[in-house]
């Protein structure tokens, strides 16, 4: 089997004219809309694992060039949902979706969606730092490669890690393995790997808490720099976190019935000012003020 | 086209690359279904043959002096005889061994002894049985067991044969004697431990009881490969032309699978007016059915080590 | 407790807190322990010894070389292990060339594809009980479907008793081994890299052949040279195959000519030699055993050194 047969993704609209060799061939309508207005609309979305009801009947906004910050206690449902805009739950043989994501006015959950393209379309970034054993220059080539890219492969993998604000520490050692990298540099690898495929999108589970505080506070300062070219939505345990880099919050909470069953739910979703100075649910107050949780 | 139709397209993918890793998955799931195949492939194909033979013997021929199949005498029990004799007296050479090494390299080994012992078993484990069958008849026989019974025992024989098999054995029994100890929590250990208990009361009295299915799954499941065993009787018991009934270890004899090996090198060809060649299949039959029923038996036990813990 | 008691001698303590008694039974069951340890390492010991010795006077009168490339005959003088040696390695290739791709495809297929559903659940059970067939019943398998049925094709002028028909029946008897250990090997690859691939948007195939082939390769290749190990030392699916015929060839025809002709292999060769009165047999069968534990080593040895040299590879 040949190892370079491009998949040629359809190239449709105008040809966007930063999307020449140093960017991967994907044209996105991203360029016609402005920030500010809605990437994401999640209408009613509901998670099952098999008869168990993870997360229950969400509706928010996600809008673009934007931190939102999913925040609530754990087994509350945050991953869940966030897996939810990647189809990464689908790798969850009893998992079942139910409501809808709109991305870019399309149901993600629709019947002629593949998953693949999505995954192609956002980045992911994990709890636990989890380059691939292999270079770091591989790590961040890998992505592009299977999209299909023919450009200047070093270049797109000089320009990822800048971007990812690794580059200055990384430039003589492309060729050395990932692994040999502390985990907050792996992060940032990880980080700068999502965005290689030029996703609109990047989505972070808990990305900081395996990382030391001064590693937290770098890969913060880099969200806050990334906010400009990417969408992100991130999950965090860290309120504190949520409170100093996101526009919107969203405050999630589990409701365990007599059975024992945790189901979450969304409680309030605004401006993260407003959630944090004057929020209208008594529960989230609650949360904020350390009162639970 | 609307940018959301656009949008819908590009998320659609492209087909010609879901084709191709429908056509990979297709590929795999290929390399499964051989195994299916195989199964039904050797039900099939033993049955037809022992059918033959069942619907075409006279059933008192089954039940004869001994196992003499180009006679047309084929009695079944002579086989069994043999077969649990050898498994019997190989059970007795590799429980002991092999469960005691066991539970000297889980319970009391340092890490030292076990990285210099366990590579012992390993080697013993890959030693062709052809080499232990060699070894039973020309040093088991001549050297010790002559020794102990002189002339009451013949050059041929099947105890040599079973402890042969027996010696065959002893790595798979010690393994998965040794894989159910360490499955036995070190809490349970300490608190045996803790409680001012010797090695040994802990060993026999917490940590062998709680790895007790595990024991008795590798128990089964060294009788069953005793059972399938071949060449060691081929070789140290001799009789090729045929066997009586008897349970005297010292004499020659034939187990289900040499009674097969016999079938096949006879006059060198597989083949014969009588139905030898279908008893061949009648007994490989007979030995799969027995060999599956001890497999599943121990797997049961096995399941219930990975449940409790 | 009166005044006298509570201060109580450190030598009393010391006394009372060392064994006075000596622990009898514990050191006789660890005896007995140590004993079956002994035991079963005396024995390999003397396996290898009686071996080695019974062989010697072979390398003192005729040397390893001679006595490998020599022809099979029935004069002990100057009967050599030539078609056997040769077989033996024919058939290793054979089995490996079927039981490589088939196995390794079925183990990505349950691990990677297949989902937790009933069917997945009998074929794996079905892959166990496979793996603890007695091998005279794939020599069954081979007699009645290699032998029999196919013979026009496996070896037209030996009615079917051909090296093709042994390498299949070979291959198929180590399957499952080499399905169940590819099967771990995929298994302890670590989900986090499994994830980290999906979500960079790579299909299923992508990330089997990029990310998880790579890492479970060492211990999938180890799986496999062992399982050839095991191929190596069978024979009696190999009897029931043909393997113990006396005229073969000699090694001057082509490829396929051989593959459809006769065969015979180190351990049938065994069991044949064991098997002829003449008492110079007993030397050359002792020195045919050391050169197959030899290859074994060779064989084991590589699966070992792969395993090793390739265990740094994936350590965070």
């Amino acid at each position: 089997m040949k190892a370079s047969a491009p998949d040629e993704p359809m190239s449709i609209g105008a040809s966007d004219p930063i999307a020449v060799n140093r960017r991967v061939t994907i044209d996105v309508p991203e360029r016609f809309e402005a920030a500010g207005d809605i990437l994401f609309a999640v209408r009613r979305l509901s998670v099952d694992y098999g008869t168990f009801r993870a997360v229950d009947d969400i509706t928010l906004d996600v809008r673009r060039n934007e931190i939102t910050a999913f925040i609530g206690p754990s087994g509350c449902g945050k991953t869940t949902v966030l897996r939810c805009f990647n189809r990464m739950n689908d790798l969850i043989e009893s998992a079942r979706v139910h409501g809808s994501i709109l991305y870019h006015g399309v149901d993600l959950y629709g019947p002629r969606i593949d998953p693949v393209e999505v995954r192609r379309r956002m980045g992911m970034v994990f709890q636990k730092p989890n380059p691939f054993p292999k270079s770091i220059y591989d790590n961040i080539a890998f992505g592009p490669r299977i999209a299909g890219f023919k450009g200047n492969m070093d270049d797109l993998v000089e320009e990822s890690l800048r971007r990812g604000a690794l580059w200055d520490e990384v430039k003589d050692k492309l060729r050395d393995s990932a692994y040999a990298l502390s985990g907050g540099q792996q992060q940032r690898l990880c980080i700068a790997r999502a965005i290689a495929t030029n996703p609109d999108v990047v989505l972070m589970d808990e990305p900081c808490s395996a990382l030391d505080p001064i590693a937290t506070l770098r890969i913060e300062e880099l969200m806050t720099e990334l906010k400009k070219d990417y969408t992100i939505i991130i999950v965090t345990h860290n309120m504190q976190q949520a409170a100093r880099v996101s526009d919107r919050t969203a405050f999630f909470t589990v409701d365990v019935k007599d059975t024992g069953a945790r189901t979450g739910r969304l409680v309030e979703f605004d401006s993260t000012g407003k959630i944090f100075t004057k929020p209208s649910q008594r529960a989230t107050e609650d949360y904020i003020t350390g009162r639970f949780g | 086209m609307t940018t959301h139709e656009e949008m819908a397209m590009v998320l659609a993918g492209v087909p010609a690359r879901r084709r191709r890793e429908r056509r990979i998955r297709r590929f795999f799931f290929a390399a499964a279904a051989t195994s299916v195949v195989i199964s039904l492939a050797i039900v099939a194909s033993l049955a037809g043959e022992a059918w033959t033979f069942i619907s075409n013997v006279d059933l008192s021929a089954l039940r004869s002096l001994g196992w003499f199949p180009r006679r047309g005498m084929y009695d079944i029990a002579t086989l069994f005889a043999g077969t649990v004799l050898v498994a019997g007296i190989a059970m007795l050479v590799a429980a002991p061994l092999g469960m005691g090494s066991a539970v000297y390299l889980s319970e009391y080994g340092s890490p030292r002894t076990r990285r210099i012992l366990k590579p012992v078993l390993e080697v013993l484990a890959g030693i062709p049985s052809v080499v232990l069958g060699f070894f039973a008849l020309t040093f088991i026989t001549p050297t010790v067991l002559k020794a102990i019974f002189g002339d009451a025992i013949a050059g041929f024989n099947m105890l040599a044969a079973g402890i042969g098999v027996g010696i065959l054995t002893i790595p798979l029994v010690a393994s998965i004697t040794e894989d159910a100890l360490r499955a036995v929590p070190r809490a349970l250990r300490e608190a045996s431990y803790g409680l001012g208990a010797s090695r040994m009361t802990t060993s026999i009295r917490v940590v062998v009881p709680a790895a007790v299915s595990g024991v008795t799954a590798s128990l089964i499941l060294a009788f069953s490969r005793a059972v399938g065993e071949t060449m060691v009787v081929a070789i140290a018991a001799g009789a090729t032309g045929g066997s009586l009934f008897s349970w005297d270890p010292l004499t020659n004899g034939q187990t289900m699978t040499a009674a097969m090996a016999a079938l096949a090198i006879g006059s060198d060809r597989v083949r014969g007016d009588d139905y030898a060649f279908q008893s061949l299949f009648f007994l490989g039959l007979l030995l799969f059915l027995v060999t599956l029923i001890l497999n599943v038996v121990s797997e049961r036990f096995v399941r219930r080590v990975r449940q409790k813990y | 407790m009166n005044a006298a008691t509570m201060r109580i001698a450190p030598e009393a303590v010391a006394r009372a807190l060392t064994t006075r008694r000596r622990d009898v039974k514990g050191t006789v069951f660890t005896a007995v322990l140590v004993a079956t340890l002994v035991a079963a390492m005396a024995v390999l010991a003397t396996l290898l010894f009686t071996v080695i010795t019974g062989s010697l006077p072979v390398w003192r009168s005729r040397g390893v070389g001679e006595f490998v490339t020599s022809q099979m005959s029935a004069d002990p003088e100057v009967a050599g292990i030539w078609q056997a040696f040769y077989g033996s390695l024919l058939l290793m290739g054979f089995t490996a060339v079927i039981a490589l791709p088939t196995g390794v495809g079925a183990a990505i297929y349950l691990e990677e594809y297949a989902s937790d559903t009933r069917f997945t659940r009998i074929v794996n059970a079905n892959i166990r009980n496979l793996a603890g067939v007695p091998s005279i019943v794939y020599g069954l398998l081979g007699l009645a479907i290699f032998v029999k049925l196919l013979g026009g094709i496996t070896g037209p002028d030996v009615e079917g008793r051909s090296v093709i028909a042994g390498g299949l029946t070979l291959g198929i008897l180590v399957l499952p081994i080499v399905i169940i250990t590819t099967a771990e090997a995929l298994r302890a690859v670590p989900t986090s890299i499994r994830e980290a691939a999906i979500g960079v948007g790579a299909t299923p195939w992508q990330t089997i052949r990029h990310h998880i082939l790579p890492v479970a390769a060492p211990g999938i290749f180890t799986g496999t040279i062992l399982s050839l190990g095991r191929a190596f030392g069978e024979a009696a699916p190999l009897l029931l195959v043909g393997g113990i015929t006396t005229f073969f060839s000699t090694g001057d025809s082509g490829l396929i000519e051989t593959l459809q002709g006769r065969f015979s292999a180190m351990p049938v060769l065994v069991f044949s030699w064991s098997r002829l009165p003449q008492g110079g047999f007993r030397a050359l069968t002792a020195a045919l055993i050391v050169i197959m534990l030899l290859v074994l080593l060779l064989i084991n040895g590589a699966a070992i050194y792969l395993r090793n040299r390739f265990e740094k590879g994936v350590s965070s």
